[in-house]
């Protein structure tokens, strides 16, 4: 018997491969998206929902039409488009017109991630570019809040013309950090907790953004560092204020439970494109945030900080990989400022 | 099993933890490979200068006989693996790819085969330099891979002090057993071979680092230390790339050696453990370094076993001895799969390093589609040597190779730990590879 050659091919080792993919990666974040995203459609209605799927076109058409032809569509394929999309439309307000989130989406892609040189090269997270954009251009749209009514709910302002901006239902509602901030009113732990309070579609069921977020630690999706380092700091700086003037300031199991800071510690700031690559800059990073965001909510002009606050830290990101670069094996540990002078 | 233990046992950082696969060989005794009529030996064996020829076209030689002399200090004696005529001096195909100059030996299907017993000069007699000399002579090299000549780790600088001999049995990659049957079956050979280099180096104590998936071996081994021996066996964590000589002294020893340091300056000599059975077969039966041991495996082979091939010969022949290759196989590496060669040809032959021969199927060969870099930083934890793979990635492929060298590039073991954790499927160290390869073209 003679082995006749097969075909072989030669190709560089290593063979073995783990089993993680980016797309995998992207996948994930977007089924531990799932149950928080349930919870938005069923508290804010089929209008939450236009808005989502608003976000999610712009998102995907965005990446269609500003990339190079030639590998449109396998930019596609890697599933972030759509989560940029998706935790775009999380963060917006439920009644907000439809055509604003698709400009949204739109934007987040073609101006936060495209023109950066696509996935991997932006250095904010698109996600909250578009978010930004649209506060800044649309600012009575984006903070008009509603109390949760029920799924069959669609917005009269949902379904306004393109470049319209919609006749507003007369029952606003404030949001639990707007109550604090203006008003000095706190919010039961437990409306928090569940999500029955005004706010952004993903951001109000605190419990199921923190068991999507457990999921991706457990798969490995994500780096735990940093939605830790950011709930402990946001913790840590909000209970001292909180210990030094307790009605003045909130309390620390009403920040951690308000506002964006679940969806942002867990799903955005977590991005690895936009977040440092060591441990070390991951911790620096997280505690940037949380510090920011007590800034702003506390300190600050709006009552919610978690976006700028991300967006900042964001705009460091390269300074602190740059300075928490890992010292070569056998060498001393060098200097946080001296690394990379010869 | 040793799953939970793994983590009470010391290692080194970062490093990866891919599926052992050793299980399809790890009781699988040695087999001698029966002898065949051509052998094909390439005379570049070991890094630095391959050895000259001493033979002629039509000589007769004996099994064990040198074939061609070393031609630098950096370049070991190489010998005929059986005994026949010489028939050819040229070039033949090699793992590497490519042709290089070889020689090739027809078998006397007449001959014994077997090696005269050559009584060596007493070793115990011998100074550090002349155990340099022997070791050349009998065609050492690096067997963990490296195929550095065994000789030039033992010729030391003025004034520096061996404390520490350490024997690599770490035998971190998957699939291979080769090492893990040398120390289950010939313990007493290597006990003989760290005696020999203990005492003629001086070192005061030897350490025989041992992964924990090899449970046999350290049993073995221990059993066979005299309770006088200053020889121990240390079980490590099951980690790749343990059996880096770096890493190894790090686990063992807790300590880093630096950059461009040799570990001797440390007072530490590290040595694998086929090298030093290979250093006690030369002293005690005047036997050279002419028989490879070979794990061969992987979802390809039809039969998977650990052989005992003689030097030259083909991957053919030894895939044929073990039942052939399945219809399906698409790639067949020589070495482990995470720093082997996958090889054009089966006409390639087992040279000293080649310790695996591994077959997959397109299943398992199949490299990853590239997606782009998210900067996820786990080829930043999986790096033993704390570089930087993503951004070597990018500069190499920006061709930016001084910029390469200053972020640590020469640190770089080629381990492929960043690559086999890549999400992405970038192959970052085949672009680490290129890059050292065009460096290298442009000096040279």
């Amino acid at each position: 018997m003679t082995i006749k050659d097969p075909k072989l091919r030669v190709l560089p080792s290593p063979i073995l491969k783990q089993q993680q993919t980016s797309p995998k990666v992207m996948r994930d974040v977007i089924y531990a998206l799932i149950p928080a995203t349930i919870a938005g459609i069923w508290l804010f209605g089929i209008g939450a929902f236009l808005v989502l799927a608003g976000a999610i076109a712009g998102a995907i058409l965005g990446e269609y039409w500003f990339s190079d032809p030639n590998v449109r569509i396998y930019r596609l394929k890697d599933a972030s488009a759509v989560l940029t999309g998706l935790l775009l439309g999380l963060t917006l307000p439920p009644a907000l017109p439809v055509w604003m989130a698709f400009l949204g989406g739109l934007f987040a892609i073609g101006i936060g991630k495209i023109i950066w040189g696509g996935l991997g090269q932006n250095n904010f997270n698109p996600a909250l570019v578009g978010r930004a954009f649209l506060l800044a251009t649309f600012p009575t749209a984006m903070t008009t809040w509603h109390a949760p009514t029920g799924l069959a709910t669609v917005y009269k302002s949902n379904l306004a013309l393109p470049f319209l901006s919609g006749k507003y239902d007369a029952i606003t509602a404030a949001t639990p950090l707007n109550l604090m901030k203006f008003q000095h009113q706190g919010t039961g732990f437990w409306d928090l907790f569940l999500g029955s309070t005004a706010g952004s579609i993903g951001e109000t069921s605190m419990v199921l953004l923190l068991l999507g977020g457990i999921y991706l630690v457990l798969q490995r999706a994500l780096d735990w560092r940093i939605p830790v380092g950011i709930l402990a700091s946001v913790a840590v700086f909000t209970g001292i204020l909180w210990l030094y003037d307790t009605a003045m300031y909130p309390d620390p199991i009403f920040a951690l439970n308000s506002g964006g800071l679940m969806l942002g510690a867990w799903y955005m700031a977590t991005d690895p494109v936009t977040s440092p690559m060591s441990p070390r800059g991951a911790w620096i990073f997280a505690v940037g945030v949380g510090l920011l965001i007590v800034l702003i909510r506390i300190f600050g002009g709006f009552p919610e900080g978690v976006m700028y606050a991300i967006l900042l830290m964001n705009a460091v990101t390269p300074l602190v990989d740059r300075v928490t670069q890992p010292r070569l094996f056998g060498t001393p540990k060098t200097s946080m400022f001296t690394w990379g002078k010869k | 099993m040793h799953n939970l233990a793994n983590l009470f046992f010391e290692s080194f950082q970062h490093g990866v933890h891919p599926p052992e696969h050793k299980k399809h060989t790890d009781t699988l005794p040695t087999q001698r490979m029966p002898f065949l009529a051509r052998y094909i030996l390439p005379l570049n064996q070991n890094l630095g200068a391959p050895p000259n020829p001493i033979v002629k076209v039509g000589d007769r030689v004996l099994r064990g006989q040198p074939i061609a002399e070393p031609a630098a200090f950096f370049s070991t004696t190489l010998h005929s693996p059986v005994t026949g005529w010489i028939r050819a001096i040229g070039n033949r195909r090699v793992a590497e790819g490519g042709f290089q100059s070889a020689i090739e030996i027809e078998a006397d299907p007449y001959a014994t085969q077997r090696l005269d017993p050559q009584p060596r000069p007493d070793w115990r007699k011998m100074s550090r330099d002349e155990l340099a000399k022997e070791v050349q002579r009998a065609g050492i090299v690096g067997l963990g891979g490296a195929a550095l000549p065994a000789h030039v780790k033992y010729v030391l600088r003025e004034g520096v002090k061996i404390r520490t001999l350490i024997a690599n049995g770490a035998e971190c990659e998957p699939y291979l057993t080769n090492d893990h049957r040398l120390m289950v079956e010939r313990p007493q050979a290597l006990l003989q071979g760290i005696e020999i280099l203990q005492t003629l180096l001086g070192a005061e104590q030897s350490i025989i680092g041992v992964e924990l998936n090899k449970p046999d071996a350290i049993a073995e081994l221990r059993r066979h230390i005299l309770p006088d021996q200053p020889i121990r066996v240390e079980p490590l964590r099951v980690k790749y790339p343990q059996g880096d000589s770096k890493m190894l002294i790090k686990a063992l020893l807790g300590i880093e050696v630096p950059p461009g340091v040799r570990s001797a300056d440390l007072g530490i000599i590290m040595n694998n453990v086929g090298t030093i059975t290979a250093i006690a077969d030369w002293f005690e039966q005047g036997m050279p370094y002419i028989d490879r041991r070979v794990t061969v495996s992987g979802p390809g082979v039809k039969n998977s076993a650990n052989l005992l091939v003689p030097l030259g010969t083909p991957v053919r022949e030894v895939l044929r001895f073990c039942g052939g290759l399945r219809e399906d196989t698409k790639e067949v590496l020589v070495g482990g799969p995470m720093m082997g060669v996958s090889i054009a040809s089966l006409d390639a032959p087992i040279i000293k390093i080649s310790g695996g021969i591994l077959a997959f199927t397109a299943q398992e060969a199949d490299r990853p589609v590239e997606y782009p870099c998210i900067r996820c930083g786990r080829c930043v934890e999986a790096c033993p040597y704390f570089l930087n793979p993503s951004k070597l990635a990018r500069l190499a492929k920006a061709r930016l190779f001084e910029e390469m060298k200053n972020v640590g590039v020469g640190e770089c073991v080629e381990c492929g730990s960043c690559t086999y954790v890549c999400p992405s499927g970038i192959p970052i160290v085949q672009l680490i590879r290129s890059a050292r390869a065009d460096i290298r073209r442009r000096k040279g």
